[in-house]
């Protein structure tokens, strides 16, 4: 296979933090390259080197065809060498139409009629890569779901022109997409890849490097420390070259909790478009699971009873604090002004209050304490919340949640981007908390992260559509339940 | 030794009220060198005097605009005639009431705002059209109440807000005293931390359990009192209310915030530049007065020199 591009020697500093050393790749056409690593380890560095968005300190790209290593390397050069990115901090404008969205990328749709060619070129591409995807080229971006917008700009990076794709970088393009829509983009692909086009895949999905990648490229702090075939890993190597300190288990094999009748559920909500009686409840130290296929309402649910809306005569009387971790970070969680400590502190200002003002001591005590618990990945709190790779600022949401005094702590697929190994250890931290009495409610689209919960609502169209617990709780009675009209049927007849 | 001598003048430096207080030296500095020394410090006394009520407005103002794009309280100059005019009749002169006064006074403002944050909330109007109209009604509420206006202030209030010691006028002591307590609210309190929060992402900070409507409520009141207050004092000062009193404190009240480093954004905010931000903008008037330029010229220059001090430290923020 020839050689797409070549990376010598690229190295990238961001002041005193050495984020990417000396870094020697070969990008094939041709292959699908997966890249894997920590939170940290230097993935989005690299491939935002590649897309021209950020300039190495030091090293060289070499394209094969050009054959010429280009110094003030920048975006429209990448654009022009075929490189197309999916970054992990979505780039759609939210205020412009989804055609609109598709011209920005290429200036050559102009004169009159742009927007209809813009219209059906992204639509084709849409239908092409996600056939179902119920998205129109009207809607305005900011009003799509977040697994939406992640289909728009995947479509939207493969969209042709004038020049041809030789390379299409994808930085953990399934985390907001659901299991079916993953599939689609992953077989997309393939197709590509056997047509000669060079393809670079982040995830921290090990399954899905190993099943769509041809070569896979381990990397840790700022290094590449394996390069081999997908075929000679498994995900045990996997796990073991990216230094993990995860413990692999299967079922971790606990009962569930039973919910007894006659004690007082914390929250009880009917969603707004449930059509019967089912409601979604969860007790004291419970790990309540809301889960389906990604945007069928789990977000608003939970939203819901945050705000404290849909509260009806069969909702508990007294209101428990709550705190929410959000997934969508930039627009539901992150304050980009703050520092790391600040962003933390938020949840929990009043407990720091002392007669009338915020403890300077107690909040350095209370980042401190969360730094170390929750290993947020910087040499001072005191840094701005932007200098933290996506995983971390994900971590300092958490803690911020953990932090305060919520009873209940209602989570919003926040695993999105994180990796392996700091999500046993929340998955961990969350299991001890319900211990001590704290209540859980995890919308997730990973089923995974369905097993360590007591109970799981199913929804489908904003409303719930199966009601699991304990034992239940296996992959293809989700499965069942998210994509089968009749289970309805079957449920209640049952 | 140099590198912590570098260090710590980059800390310095990078503080964005810097720049509003190096204008004001600089341009006192050129006024005095023009009039060989003389006035030096009879210029700075006075400016002092005029920069508290602009500094008053101002913190309303910040604090106001801190809760991001769109928040503005147009209503200011409308809230301190109709205070001003208000308490004035209440005190009838009289040294007895000046504390009632001051209370009516206050709670005229803290009715503004609340009707302020009441049209924005429950009429969904922008806060631009809403402060703005609620200035016509008020300042019609002030020219109907016009038995306040051409009414002297006690006596007593009169010598306190025109008092001095050693040339420093008393009342900018207490404004100074009342934007550090300003400064410590906005950087160390629920309310001060819930502002910036908001200004930066509102939907988070709602997530994040902020109470944002109380908090923008109680921003829209805390102004209205401040232009009240401003409106009292004023009134005291310069020997009664009248219907123009707070027409220039409009966009005072607006340039200070800005030239004070504070961000038009929202969600970054600091007190000590409102300070230097009054200071200039009363130096560079008086500079300009001093040169004995034109009023044409003056305008232009005051317009050029803003822009100027803006640009350098917007330009160092980024």
């Amino acid at each position: 296979m020839e050689p797409f591009v070549t990376l010598d020697g690229v190295g990238k500093n961001y002041g005193a933090v050495q984020a990417l050393q000396h870094v020697d790749l070969q990008i094939l056409a041709g292959q699908a390259l997966g890249i894997v690593g920590h939170n940290g380890a230097g993935k989005s560095t690299l491939i935002s080197i590649l897309a021209g968005a950020q300039s190495p300190s030091d090293g060289k790209l070499t394209f094969q065809e050009s054959g010429t290593s280009l110094p003030g390397y920048k975006v429209d050069q990448a654009q022009a060498h075929g490189i197309r990115c999916v970054f992990q901090e979505l780039s759609l404008c939210p205020n412009l139409t989804v055609a609109e969205n598709a011209r920005i990328l290429h200036p050559a749709i102009k004169g009159i009629g742009w927007k209809a060619r813009a219209r059906t070129l992204i639509s084709e591409k849409l239908d092409e890569v996600f056939p179902g995807h119920g998205i129109n080229p009207d809607d305005e971006v900011g009003d799509l779901s977040i697994a939406k917008r992640q289909m728009v700009e995947i479509a939207r990076a493969f969209t042709r022109v004038e020049s041809p794709i030789h390379l299409i970088i994808l930085d953990e393009p399934t985390s907001s997409l659901d299991a079916i829509i993953a599939q689609q983009l992953l077989k997309h692909l393939r197709g590509f890849v056997d047509q000669g086009g060079a393809c670079i895949l982040i995830s921290h999905l090990l399954e899905e490097i190993l099943q769509s990648s041809d070569r896979v490229v381990v990397m840790r702090d700022g290094g590449i420390v394996d390069d081999r075939a997908a075929r000679d890993f498994d995900r045990a190597k996997l796990v073991e070259a990216m230094g993990s300190v995860a413990k692999e288990h299967g079922n971790s094999g606990k009962t569930a909790k039973q919910r007894s009748t006659d004690s007082q559920p914390l929250v009880s909500i009917r969603p707004a478009q449930q059509g019967d009686t089912r409601r979604l409840q969860a007790y004291s130290g419970e790990i309540v699971g809301l889960a389906g296929l990604s945007g069928h309402g789990q977000t608003d649910a939970l939203v819901d009873i945050y705000l404290e809306k849909r509260r009806d005569g069969q909702s508990p009387q007294k209101a428990v604090p709550m705190a929410l971790v959000a997934g969508d970070r930039q627009v539901d969680g992150v304050f980009p002004l703050w520092s790391i400590g600040m962003n933390i502190v938020i949840g929990s200002m009043r407990q720091l209050t002392r007669s009338g003002l915020i403890d300077p001591e107690a909040e350095a005590r209370l980042c401190k304490d969360w730094r170390e618990k929750i290993a947020i990945r910087t040499p001072d709190m005191n840094n701005n919340i932007l200098s933290l790779s996506g995983g971390n600022q994900q971590k300092a949401l958490f803690a911020r949640a953990l932090a305060s005094d919520a009873e209940i702590i209602l989570m919003d697929d926040p695993m999105r981007g994180v990796d392996i190994g700091t999500k046993q250890e929340v998955y961990e931290m969350i299991r001890e908390e319900a211990g001590l009495g704290r209540t859980f409610l995890w919308y997730t689209t990973e089923m995974d992260e369905l097993e360590h919960c007591d109970h799981v609502y199913v929804f489908r169209n904003g409303a719930i559509v199966a009601d699991l617990s304990g034992d239940e709780v296996t992959e293809q009675r989700v499965l069942q339940a998210s994509f089968e009209e009749s289970t309805d049927a079957q449920e209640r007849s049952a | 030794m140099t590198a912590a001598l570098s260090k710590h003048f980059k800390t310095v430096v990078g503080k964005p009220w810097i720049w509003a207080f190096a204008g004001a030296f600089a341009v006192w500095a050129a006024t005095v060198l023009y009039t060989g020394g003389t006035g030096a410090g009879q210029i700075l006394s006075a400016a002092l005097s005029f920069a508290t009520f602009s500094v008053i407005v101002g913190m309303g103002q910040m604090y106001v605009i801190t809760l991001g794009p769109g928040n503005v309280d147009l209503s200011i100059p409308a809230t301190m005639t109709f205070a001003g005019a208000v308490s004035m009749k209440i005190m009838e002169t009289q040294d007895i009431m000046i504390l009632p006064g001051l209370v009516i006074a206050l709670l005229c403002g803290l009715t503004v705002g609340v009707f302020n944050y009441g049209l924005i909330r429950t009429l969904r109007i922008p806060p631009i059209i809403a402060t703005l109209s609620s200035s016509f009604l008020v300042q019609s509420c002030a020219i109907a109440y016009g038995r306040g206006l051409k009414i002297k202030p006690p006596e007593l209030l009169a010598e306190f807000t025109t008092a001095k010691i050693a040339g420093v006028p008393l009342l900018a002591i207490c404004v100074i005293a009342l934007a550090a307590v300003m400064s410590v609210v906005l950087h160390r309190t629920v309310f001060g931390r819930s502002v910036l929060a908001i200004g930066q992402n509102s939907r988070a900070a709602e997530l994040a359990g902020v109470k944002v409507n109380f908090i923008r409520l109680a921003t829209y009141a805390q102004s209205g009192v401040l232009a009240a207050l401003c409106g009292y004092l004023l009134a005291g000062f310069s020997g009664g209310a009248s219907l123009n009193m707070g027409a220039e404190y409009l966009l005072a009240s607006i340039a200070v915030v800005v030239i004070g480093g504070t961000s038009v954004a929202g969600g970054f905010a600091n007190l000590p530049g409102l300070w230097g931000a009054a200071l200039f903008m009363f130096l560079l008037v008086t500079m300009l007065n001093t040169f004995g330029l034109s009023a044409g010229i003056r305008l232009l220059l005051t317009g050029v020199i803003i822009v100027g001090v803006i640009t350098l430290a917007g330009g160092r923020r980024n």
